[in-house]
This record gives C-alpha cells, structure tokens and sequence, in this order.
C-alpha cells in the first residue's frame, strides 16, 4: 500500500493504482473524456489532469500510478484553467446542435461545459470540416461534433476486434476514417455499433433511432436478446410506449455476457417491433383467405377443430411446433398443452434447424 | 577555429567511416573491448561518473537511464536518428564524419543493458545516410568488432514528432507515429513492450571517447554538470553557416561572432534562436551565456539539438514566430487537444497579430493558450511548441505591439 | 456448453473451432476469441469447409471437405495418441470404453484421413499438438457440426477428443455447442422435445410419467412424440392431421420446402401463433396475433446455460394478446382451464418440476442470471459442467467410423452445396428482414462461388445463376470468393424469396437426432442464358 495526499485528504491505495482511481477514492470527481475503464489507455484529451506537488507540468491522472507521498490538488486554479481552455478549444470546432442532438442531455462536452461554466470559446476562428457521410443504414458520424477521444477506434479495436477505423492524417486534420477514407462497408466493420457505445458526444448515433428520443426521455428496459443464443443483454429504450433505440448497460453485474458489448442485429435489428406488417388482430380462413376475427371467434374455432380431430383421430394425429423464439415459460406451457391438455408427446422445436 | 574542441569529429574526412578498418587504425573500438571486460552495473556507473547527458533535447543523464532498464529476456538499444528539426543536421554530420562511433557506442550500450539488438531510426530525408549507415554495420560484423550484437537501420516517416521517442517507437512498431503516455518510459517497456534504450546520435558517439579515455577525463571537458562536447549547427545572418563541435561552456556569443564571424553584411544583431523550433529567441542582453543545457534553461532557454539561427536586425520577429507556429500546425499529430487544437489556433492568433487585425486581447489569449500547452500537452511538441512565441512576446512584445490594431 | 463464454475470452490457452462461423453467427462470442488469441496469444485451431474470417488468425486452417468431420477428427485422435499427448490420468479415472474407441481410431493416421479431407497431414498434426499440448483448450461447434446425416458421430467425436485429453471440467475447456437461436437451450431444458418433460426427464420412464401426472392431474402418453422432421413427413403421408405451430416458419427453416408445403397443405387444420404472417401462418386456418420479446416477461436460456430475465418494455401491439395467455385460453377451451397471473407464476411451477431450475427464482435472476443446473435456493448455479464427474460417472468413449454424406456429388450434381447463416439477418428472417437497417444493408440472398467454377460456367460476379438440387431449383446472385474451395458453394437460408430449403434434402435425417443434412447437398450451378 501507498500513501497520498488528494485535496488535503490522506489516503492509502494499492500500489499500482492509478492516480483516477486514487482521486476519485479521495472523493474526487475528475473529468474525462478519453479514459475508458474498458479500453486500451489514451491519455490524449487532457481532461483528467491534477497538480502534482513538485511537477512542473499537469499530470493526466488516468495514465499517472499513484506514487507514494504524492501532494495532488485537483481543482487547482492551474487545473481549472486548463480544462476551461481545452474545453474552449473543443468548443470553438464544434458544431452545438444539442436540440436536435441525440445525446443531449447524457453528453460530457455538455456537463463539463456547464460544469466550468464555459459559455463560449474564445477562439472564434474557423474550425475543420470534413462533412463526409457514409452511406451504411446504421451509424452516423458527425464530424463536426467529434472531439477526437479516439474511444470508438479503441472500442472497434479492443471490444470487438474487428480494427476497421482508426485516426487519419495529423494535427488538426486528423480524423477517424475507415482506411483510405473509403466507406465503412468496404472495411472490416460489422456494424456492432460498439463505437457508438463508448463515443462521449453526439458524434456517433444510431441511424434507426434517429429523431425518436433523447436519452433523458427514454426510459431503459433490461432484457435479453432475441436473436442468437449468446444471449446478449440489452437496453430497450422506450418513449411513449414505442422501442426507440437500444443502447447497451456496460455493467458486468448487468450485462453478465457481453458487457454491453452487441452485435449489428442486437443493436440495430430492433425496428420490426413497429413494423406495419405486425399482426394486431386474430384471423379465421375463409373462402381462401385469411379474415379478421375477435378473439373468442378464433379461439373457439381452434378449440373445436383441435377437439373434432382428437376424438376423430387420436391425440397423435396432432403435434405442435414450439419455438426456440419463445421464453422458457411459454415453451413450457405449450409442451404442457400438448402433453396433458391434448395426451400426445408430438412436440418439437427448431433446435436443429 | 582554434576553440574548437572535436572529440566525436577528431577525424572528421581522415578516414572513411563506412571502413570499420580505417577506424581502427586510429583507435576504434577499443571503447568496446573495454566495456566487454567490465560488469554491466560497473559500465553503467562508467557512463553515469562521466556525466554524460542525452543530446537529443531532454539532457538526461545517460547512465542513469540505462541503470533504470530492468532484467527481461529482450531487450533494445534504439538510436535516435530522426533529426526532424529544421536547420539541424549534427547527426548527419557525426554519421557521415564517424558511423563507426556511433555503431560502437549502440554496442556499448548492448553490453551494458544487455541487449542483441539495435535499431537507428534515420530521418526519412536521408537515404544517403541509411546506406551509409548499412554498410558501416556491415564493415563492423565483417570485422568481428560487434560480436553478437546486430544493428538494423529503419527509415522514418517523415514527420517531426517521430523524432520523439515513443511516436519513433511506435513508428518502428509500423504504427501512426504518436507519442505514448509516460510512464512506462521506454527504458521499461519500449519497443514491443519490451526494455528499451533510446539515446541521440551524438550520445552514442560520446560513448567510444569515455571509454577508451576515463569517464573523468570526458567528465573535466566543458561544463561541469553537462560535460562533454556540443556540436552545434549555426545558420542564419552570420557569415560563416556551419558546424562546430565546441566544449558545452562555450559561451553563446562567442558562437556568433567568433565561430559565426559575426552578423552577414555588417548588420546588427536581433535575436539568436537557439535549440530548434522550439527554441525561444535570445536577445542580445542574454548573449553571454554558456551553451549547456543548465545555462540555457536559466535564461529559460533550451540548448536541444544544438541548432543555432541568428537573426539580424531586418528581421520582422512577428512573422518569422508565425511561420513558426505553421509549421507546429502541421506537425501536430494530433493526438492530445491542447496541441492539436492549440497549435491550430495559436497560428490563427499569429496570423491575426500578424496581418494587423488583432488587439491586445489576442496577446493575452495566445498567453493563457501557451500556458495551458506548455503544462497539460501530452509530449514535448505540444509542450514547447508556444517557446517561441512567449519568449518573443517577453522580449521583443513591442513588436507584436506595433502590429495590433489601435497602433496601427 | 460445458463451460461458460466468458471462459473463451480468459481461460482458454487453446480453441478448437469447427463448423462454427463464430464471428457471423454468435458475433459476441466472436470478438471473445479474437480478443483471447490477440491479447493473450490463445492458440486458435480452425475446421470450416468455408475460410472464414476466423480462419485468418488461426495458427492453423482446415478446410475440409463438408461431411468428413469424423475422419478428421479420429484422425487428429490418432496423432494424439500415437504421440502419447493424451491425459492418461484422466483417461484411465474418468472414463470408460477407451480400448474399443483406440482400436477405432488407430486407422486414421493423418495419411489415411488427408485424401478423404482434403487436409494436409502434417495440418492435422499440427492441430492435434495445439488441441492436446494446451494447458486448457475448448471446442466450439455449431449447425456446421450437427447439420448433417452424421450429426450425432461427430458430436460424439468432438466428446472424444476433449475426453482423451482430459479437457473437460476445468475453466477454458469443454465441448461447448453455440446455439443458433436465443432461446433453443431453453426450449430443450423446458421439454418442447418429443421425448421428454422439462429437464430431459424422459416420457419413457414411469416414474417421471408419474410426478407429472400428479403435478398436471392428468393421465400422460409414454410413447416418443414426433420430430419436427418427422411430423412434416407424417402429415404428407397424411398421418398427421393437425398441427399447432409458435413462431416457428417451416416454410422457410424446413428442408426441401416443396414437400413442406405439400404436407402442410394436407392437414385438415393448421394453427398458427406468430407477430407476423409469416409464409407458414399465410397457409394456416386460424391466426393468433402473439407479442415480440419487447412486450413480455419471462426468462431465456442462453447457450451457456445461462437463465435470464426477458423484461417488459412495451404493451401488446394492438389486439395482439401475450402468448402464454393465449396458450392458457386454448387450453381452458380444450376442458382443462389454465390460468396464471404472470409468467413468474408458470416459472414457479417449472421450478417444481425441474430439478435444474429448482433453485432459480426470478429475483436470483436479477443481474447476472444463473446457470442451472441449480438445484437449490442457495446453490451459486454451474457455469462448469462434469467438474468432478459425469452424470452418468464415467465419460464414455464412443468408437466412431467415418460414414460419408448421404448425398455425394456426382457428375450430374458435381458440388457440394451448403447453407449458413449471415450477420445480419437471422433464421428465416421474419424479424431481420423487418429491420430497415438490416434488410437495407443485405436485401437479398446469394451464391458463393470459387471463381474458377464460376469461371468454368462462364459465370461472372453479381449475375444471376440456377442452382439446381434433385428437390429443386433457385436463382440466386452469384457472389465469387474463394473462401470457398472449387467444388463447394455456399448460400444463406434467411431469404424466403430466393430460399435455400427448395434445394435441401429432407429424406435423409441424422438418425438420432433427427436433424436434417443441410450442409451437404449434391448440386449443380448452371449460368442463365
Ligand atoms: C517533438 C520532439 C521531437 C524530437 N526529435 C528528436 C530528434 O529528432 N532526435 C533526437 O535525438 N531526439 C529527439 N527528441 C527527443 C527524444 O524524445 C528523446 O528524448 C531522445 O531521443 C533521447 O535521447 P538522449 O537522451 O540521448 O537525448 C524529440 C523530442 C520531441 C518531444
Ligand atoms: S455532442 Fe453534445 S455538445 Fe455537441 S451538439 Fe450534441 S449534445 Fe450538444
Ligand atoms: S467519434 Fe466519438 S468516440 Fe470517436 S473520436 Fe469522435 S468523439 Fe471520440
Ligand atoms: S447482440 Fe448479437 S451476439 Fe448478442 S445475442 Fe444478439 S444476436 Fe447474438
Ligand atoms: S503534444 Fe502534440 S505532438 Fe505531442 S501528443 Fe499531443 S498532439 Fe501529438
Ligand atoms: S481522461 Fe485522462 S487524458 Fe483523457
């Protein structure tokens, strides 16, 4: 164990901890915006910095190791200034539509902004532009609202493997680009969509939730995939009773299987759920055609076909299809149906298939 | 030239450095042989008794960097031959003048950190030199001089800031050449992950000399803390533009006016940048300082790579420290924000200062901006790319002032 | 799975793919291994007739010929045991039956297998080394494994191997099958299978007959229900005269569609619970608006076993009704009334009849669900299967002889075609091609190609091309890459516009299992003049 002193407060911490976490063990509430507990370290945006009794330079604590007898201040007037002017700088390329933005509400350039009180940049040049769009049905990058964390190159890295994306050119050109500039559908990504699960600002969003909801207005709904049997969990985001979006809960004891990490299906392959060609209504044939029923109509009507060929053929001449779509429950009733209900053990399922 | 004190260019065109046979003859890798005979903890006490600090800028002590190497299977000795900063070109000259030392000295740190393998990492701008470089290694092995010790020379990329060591690290590594966060220092995981020494041309090439003469006889040359010699490159309004090794308590204006034969065309003296880009502008009052890096420091001055630009009174100071603050616009890697935006927007003030549309607020601004970089940017670049303009701002501000709006 | 998912990202020293597209198909999974072999330097095996993406980072490639796993597999066996990597401790403690299986297994040298594999011996070597030299090493399988005639054989041998090296019962090991849909773990566990109650409590046995007629208060039929498979072919005899299908798609996910559809339309009632008209519920009598995943409670069973919660976040769409309160109607219609007030209160009453539930509730569930078997309340659930022992005591070796595909090319049909599936859509696609993003990013189906057969046919990129099985006919976009070999090609089952299953053999089943042999047909690909 080391000994420190943050704020005045002496603590003790395990050696080979960092300097974040020993801050924010002391009580320490330190901005960030390209640390990821989850990703490789970048120690690039600056935020985190703290005055390190003795140095003559800030220190970024989320890439520092607490070291013993270390004397930190981390609100200094040095360190305010200084995240007041990166956030100024940030702020003087940054296109603020947070309105219309989908993260508003839950964007660190915001709360820090506001935390600092920084109203507006002092730096009232021209900033870059790239205005590119990529034409995939899935992710939105808005460059003009990047603040070049570098998180979503390290989450397409790190999380998902897959490297498709990755800082491009130098200075104040650099950008983050599928190689050679080209489209993301061209490179290796799958369009987890795990960069926009780690990006900080509104620079990366979900194309199918655009427009439906903010984050403060969504409600979150834990819940398991419905696709492959990884069995991801996931975040249904409801607004008016409507799924708007899914986004993922990144907390181990949450999301016990992927951490939030999902797939192109489980983050973007939510939208059938509203889709018009959802049945609403039971259906009866009819002259060769399906026709609308209520539903003690439909259910009667089962009933008798199902009892007339029971007693007409025997329990086995039926069978039932379950389903490995459906939950345990279900599936648990519907073999109790056939089995105690109907008297036949015909009740499969699509495991094979 | 009779100031001159050459040890790492004693026999400069007397012999041909690719020739490991010519250096030899006149007493190379005796350093080497010496060094084999020794303990690796009683070499790196050598080394770290003669004093001897990095000549790529930061003026580390050299023995002590290796001491901080722990043990591990592998192991890299990386010489730093990047040499991106404009108006520099020392490193070129030892290669081209004595190869031979600077491939004894990588060896003589392999013995002591016990390492196989070296790297020189050659600015991408001289090809002439990676040849020359191969077959001087090549004419060593032939010899026998490196035992089993092997050097590979990788060309650079072409961007200044891979000039610092964890961006030429990860260039070599085939990466974006981007600084790393320090710590790990390279000496502890360096080139992939494994310890790594990073030391200047000239720093290796100083090697050979202690060795072979004593550590204290290396360590009574020049300035006491920063022993040793200093080659410098002067450009700019002098008379006689090139290079010199000098003892490192030679005194700044003796460069000028005695090795530089003074300012070009009878002019008077402005201002002297010493150290590189980054370097801040030394007036004329500051002329009587010694070049080595402590003396340097306290003037709040750096002695870095040893470039010397001397500016005459024609000069427009604003202008120069603009185009100055384009060319850290551009080299910018942009990995950390008070550098990438900063050097952006610090051109941006230049040019407004410059062209006469600015206030005295603009001053302040670029002020808050340059401090804010000098303490919060990720490496060196950042951190020092303001010099310039601060130091010129505290000694020629009138200047600045000329050119703002409400003197106009 | 034996083991847990998590177990591939940290503890597995060594995996073993085969017939798993992991990175496609269990995407999540996929970025486990990867992050396992790049970060940790796991030694990563690969067996896919196809090269796909994982096969890039693999320390060593296989690509079979599809259908030849057990060859394969004996044969890395057989280099196990000839160079004596095999776990004799574990062998000669927690097995039994070993000497038949070694006297099975001692003509597959790696020679022998190479011409029937089309592997290079000294691949096959090489893998056995890694699979057997690992500190902990996994196998993963998937449909490539299962869906074919020898199905269960090599499910058998993927058993064998782990158990000849000992690679069970520990963290980073096991045979783990990844399960295609997210649910199929929990449909078998709940016994929507037709020879057993929940918890594989089979209809057989008196006594498991017995506990649930006294929970059910019912007399129940002992005889072996029927398989899907079975039950299509039964009702195109016209045996079976009615089936009750939930969302489930035959029409699409059966093989050879044409004798599907046949035999659906011979049942004299046809009843269909879905969220859309799927091209099943288009041919049913009677249609029951059911709810997506998003609109109930309830519990799924991941592949790790892994019970967990499925939450409520809308209400049902329109009239639509929760299925199991449809299901609880059509019963209490049929004379035997059903009712629960929630899906925790069926969960309750599974529990009591489950041993492997008997200790889940759903608020254990909350956070990081559990994986049975959990018998008790307090039991901390398994993640690791046969720590100290078997259920049935000792591992038994199975001795296997290779058999080949029913179906082999031959000059009329000279390739082999499989079917898979792809990232972004799923099964039949009733859910997948209903998302805008995904349905826009892949609308349509296509046929991979080695160029060189393509070149052959005359056959170029994006055209249009026949692919012609003994069942049938389709016309799919011809995609060229040489991921896979000259005499393979390769399309995906989502499409029911251009669907796969026309062409897949329905006649022939894995006769255990029962599962239908969709990664080897006999086909032939003809360019569209
Ligand atoms: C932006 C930047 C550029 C640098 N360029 C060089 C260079 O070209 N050559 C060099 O030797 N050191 C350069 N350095 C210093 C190196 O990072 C490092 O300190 C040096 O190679 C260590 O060697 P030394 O201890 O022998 O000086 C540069 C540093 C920075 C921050
Ligand atoms: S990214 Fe943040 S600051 Fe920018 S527009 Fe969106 S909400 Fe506003
Ligand atoms: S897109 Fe988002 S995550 Fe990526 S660098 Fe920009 S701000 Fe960071
Ligand atoms: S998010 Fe993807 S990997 Fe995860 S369960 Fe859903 S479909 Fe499977
Ligand atoms: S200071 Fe400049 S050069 Fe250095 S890391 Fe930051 S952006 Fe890159
Ligand atoms: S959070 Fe520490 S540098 Fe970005």
């Amino acid at each position: 164990m080391i000994k420190l002193t943050i704020d005045g407060k002496e603590i003790e911490v395990a050696r080979g901890t960092m300097l974040l976490d020993a801050c924010r063990q002391a009580g320490a509430d330190i901005p960030t915006l390209c640390y990821d507990p989850d990703l490789r370290l970048a120690g690039s945006c600056r935020m985190c910095v703290v005055d390190v009794k003795g140095r003559p330079a800030l220190v970024a604590s989320c890439v520092a190791p607490a070291e013993n007898g270390m004397v930190v201040q981390t609100e200094s007037d040095d360190v305010v200034e200084s995240r007041k002017i990166i956030l100024e700088l940030l702020a003087a390329r940054h296109k603020f539509e947070c309105p219309t933005c989908e993260k508003d509400g839950e964007c660190k350039l915001q709360d820090y902004m506001y935390r600092y009180g920084v109203k507006e940049s002092r730096y009232d040049g021209e900033g870059p532009h790239f205005g590119m769009e990529d034409p995939n049905p899935f992710i939105e990058r808005d460059y003009d609202k990047c603040i070049m964390c570098t998180r979503c190159v390290r989450a397409c890295d790190g999380i998902t493997g897959a490297q498709a994306i990755n800082v491009k050119d130098r200075g104040h050109h650099a950008k983050i680009a599928a190689p050679f500039d080209g489209k993301l559908a061209d490179s290796t990504c799958v369009f987890c969509g795990q960069c926009i699960m780690v990006c900080p600002v509104g620079a990366l969003s979900s194309k199918v939730a655009a427009g439906q909801g903010k984050p403060a207005q969504n409600k979150k709904v834990l819940t398991t995939c419905t696709y492959c049997g990884t069995g991801c969990t996931l975040e249904l985001n409801v607004n008016n009773d409507r799924v708007v979006g899914v986004t993922s809960n990144r907390d181990e004891n949450w999301s016990p299987v992927n951490k939030g990490a999902l797939c192109v299906k489980g983050r973007f392959g939510w939208d059938f759920i509203h889709s018009p060609d959802r049945l609403t209504t039971p259906m009866i044939r009819e002259n060769g055609g399906l026709r609308p029923a209520s539903w003690d109509e439909a259910l009667d009507f089962a009933a008798g076909k199902i009892k007339e060929i029971k007693e007409k053929y025997g329990p086995d001449s039926l069978a039932m299809f379950s389903s490995a779509r459906v939950t345990n429950e279900e599936n648990y009733l519907a073999q109790k149906l056939m089995r105690a209900v109907i008297g036949t053990n015909n009740v499969d399922h699509c495991a094979r298939l | 030239m009779a100031e001159e004190i050459r040890i790492l260019l004693a026999h400069a065109d007397q012999i041909d450095p690719a020739q490991a046979e010519d250096y030899i003859k006149v007493g190379g890798y005796k350093g080497l042989e010496k060094a084999r005979g020794m303990t690796s903890k009683d070499l790196i006490e050598e080394v770290k008794k003669s004093g001897l600090r990095g000549r790529g800028g930061a003026g580390f002590n050299a023995g002590m960097k290796w001491s901080f190497v722990p043990p591990a299977e592998v192991k890299y000795v990386v010489c730093n031959l990047d040499e991106g900063e404009p108006g520099t070109y020392k490193d070129r000259i030892i290669c081209e003048k004595n190869a031979q030392a600077l491939i004894e000295g990588m060896a003589i740190c392999g013995v002591a950190i016990n390492a196989q393998q070296g790297y020189i990492y050659c600015r991408g701008e001289y090809p002439f030199v990676v040849d020359l470089l191969r077959k001087a290694i090549q004419s060593a092995k032939d010899v026998g001089a490196l035992g089993d010790f092997d050097i590979e020379v990788r060309m650079g990329a072409g961007a200044y800031v891979c000039g610092e060591e964890t961006a030429l690290i990860e260039s070599i590594e085939g990466h974006r050449g981007e600084p790393r966060f320090k710590p790990p220092f390279p000496g502890v995981a360096g080139l992939w992950g494994v310890p790594t020494v990073v030391n200047n041309v000239e720093t290796f090439a100083c090697l050979p000399y202690i060795l072979t003469n004593g550590a204290d006889c290396f360590a009574s040359i020049g300035a006491p803390k920063y022993p040793g010699t200093k080659v410098l490159t002067l450009t700019g309004d002098v008379n006689n533009p090139t290079y010199f090794e000098v003892p490192t308590n030679y005194i700044l204006s003796d460069v000028v006016y005695k090795l530089g034969g003074g300012v070009k065309n009878g002019r008077k003296f402005k201002a002297v940048q010493v150290g590189g880009t980054s370097g801040a502008f030394i007036p004329e009052q500051n002329l009587n300082t010694p070049i080595d890096f402590d003396s340097m420091s306290a003037i709040g001055a750096a002695l870095g790579s040893g470039a010397v630009l001397v500016m005459d009174e024609t000069r427009d100071i604003v202008d120069i420290v603009t185009r100055i603050s384009k060319f850290f616009e551009h080299e910018s890697c942009g990995k950390c924000n008070p550098c990438r935006e900063g050097t952006f927007r610090c051109r941006e003030i230049m040019e407004k200062i410059n062209s006469g549309r600015a206030t005295e607020a603009d001053i302040d601004n670029l002020l808050l901006l340059a401090r804010v970089m000098k303490r919060a940017a990720l490496c060196g670049l950042g951190q020092a790319a303001p010099v310039p303009i601060t130091s010129t701002i505290e000694h020629f501000g009138h200047e600045y002032r000329r050119k703002l709006l409400q003197y106009a | 799975m034996t083991n847990a998912i998590g177990e591939l990202e940290k503890d597995a020293t060594a995996i073993f793919l085969i017939g798993t597209n992991t990175t496609e198909n269990h995407p999540v999974i996929g970025y486990k291994i990867r992050k396992n072999v790049r970060e940790n330097g796991a030694k990563l095996i690969v067996a896919d007739p196809r090269e796909i993406e994982l096969a890039k980072m693999a320390d060593v490639y296989m690509q079979f010929r599809p259908g030849t796993d057990v060859a394969l597999l004996n044969g890395m066996m057989n280099v196990i045991i000839n160079e004596g990597l095999l776990d004799k401790e574990f062998v000669e403690t927690r097995t039994e039956a070993y000497e038949a299986f070694a006297q099975v297994v001692e003509k597959y040298t790696p020679e022998y297998v190479s011409p029937i594999t089309g592997v290079a011996a000294e691949d096959i070597r090489k893998a056995a080394r890694i699979y057997a030299e690992a500190e902990r090493a996994s196998i993963c399988y998937a449909m490539g494994l299962t869906q074919h005639s020898t199905g269960t054989d090599n499910v058998k041998s993927c058993c064998n191997l782990a158990l000849l090296t000992g690679n069970l019962g520990k963290p980073g090991t096991g045979v783990n099958p990844l399960r295609g849909q997210n649910n199929v773990q929990g449909a078998c566990d709940m016994g929507a299978l037709p020879v057993v109650f929940t918890a594989y409590q089979g209809v057989g046995i008196e006594a498991n007959r017995e506990k649930f007629e006294k929970a059910w208060g019912v007399k129940l039929s002992g005889q072996n229900g029927l398989t899907l498979t079975a039950a299509i072919n039964k009702a195109h005899h016209g045996e079976l005269k009615a089936l009750l299908v939930l969302g489930e798609n035959p029409m699409v996910s059966d093989p050879d569609l044409d004798h599907v559809e046949d035999a659906l339309d011979n049942l004299e009632f046809l009843m269909v619970q879905d969220i859309f008209l799927t091209e099943t519920a288009q041919r049913a009598d009677v249609v029951f608006p059911g709810v997506t995943f998003a609109e109930k409670e309830g519990t799924f069973t991941n592949t790790e076993r892994r019970v967990q919660r499925v939450r409520k976040a809308i209400s049902n769409r329109g009239d639509a009704r929760q299925d199991y309160e449809i299901l609880c109607e059509l019963s209490t219609r049929l004379g035997y009334p059903m009712s629960y007030s929630s899906p925790e209160e069926i969960f309750e009453e599974i529990r009591t009849l489950t041993p492997s539930y008997a200790g889940i509730t759903y608020q254990r569930l909350e956070g990081k669900g559990l994986h049975w078997p959990c018998p008790t309340e307090d039991h901390p659930g398994t993640p690791i299967l046969h720590k100290e022992k078997f259920n049935r005591g000792l591992g038994l070796f199975h001795a296997i002889e290779f058999r080949e595909a029913a179906e082999l090319p031959d000059a009329e049909y000279p390739l082999i075609l499989s079917t898979g599936r792809s990232l972004f859509h799923y099964h039949t696609g009733t859910m997948t091609r209903r998302a805008v993003a995904l349905d826009l990013h892949q609308p349509e189906n296509e046929i991979q190609v080695n160029p060189a057969t393509a070149a052959k046919l005359g056959i170029i990129d994006g055209e249009m091309a026949r692919v012609v099985t003994r069942r049938g006919n389709i016309e799919l976009k011809a995609r060229l890459t040489d991921i896979v070999k000259e005499n393979v090609i390769f399309t995906f089952f989502h499409f029911s516009e251009a669907a796969a299953n026309v062409l897949t053999n329905a006649s022939v089943l894995d006769p255990v299992a029962g599962i239908p042999e969709y990664k080897v047909s006999a086909a032939r690909l003809e360019k569209i003049s």
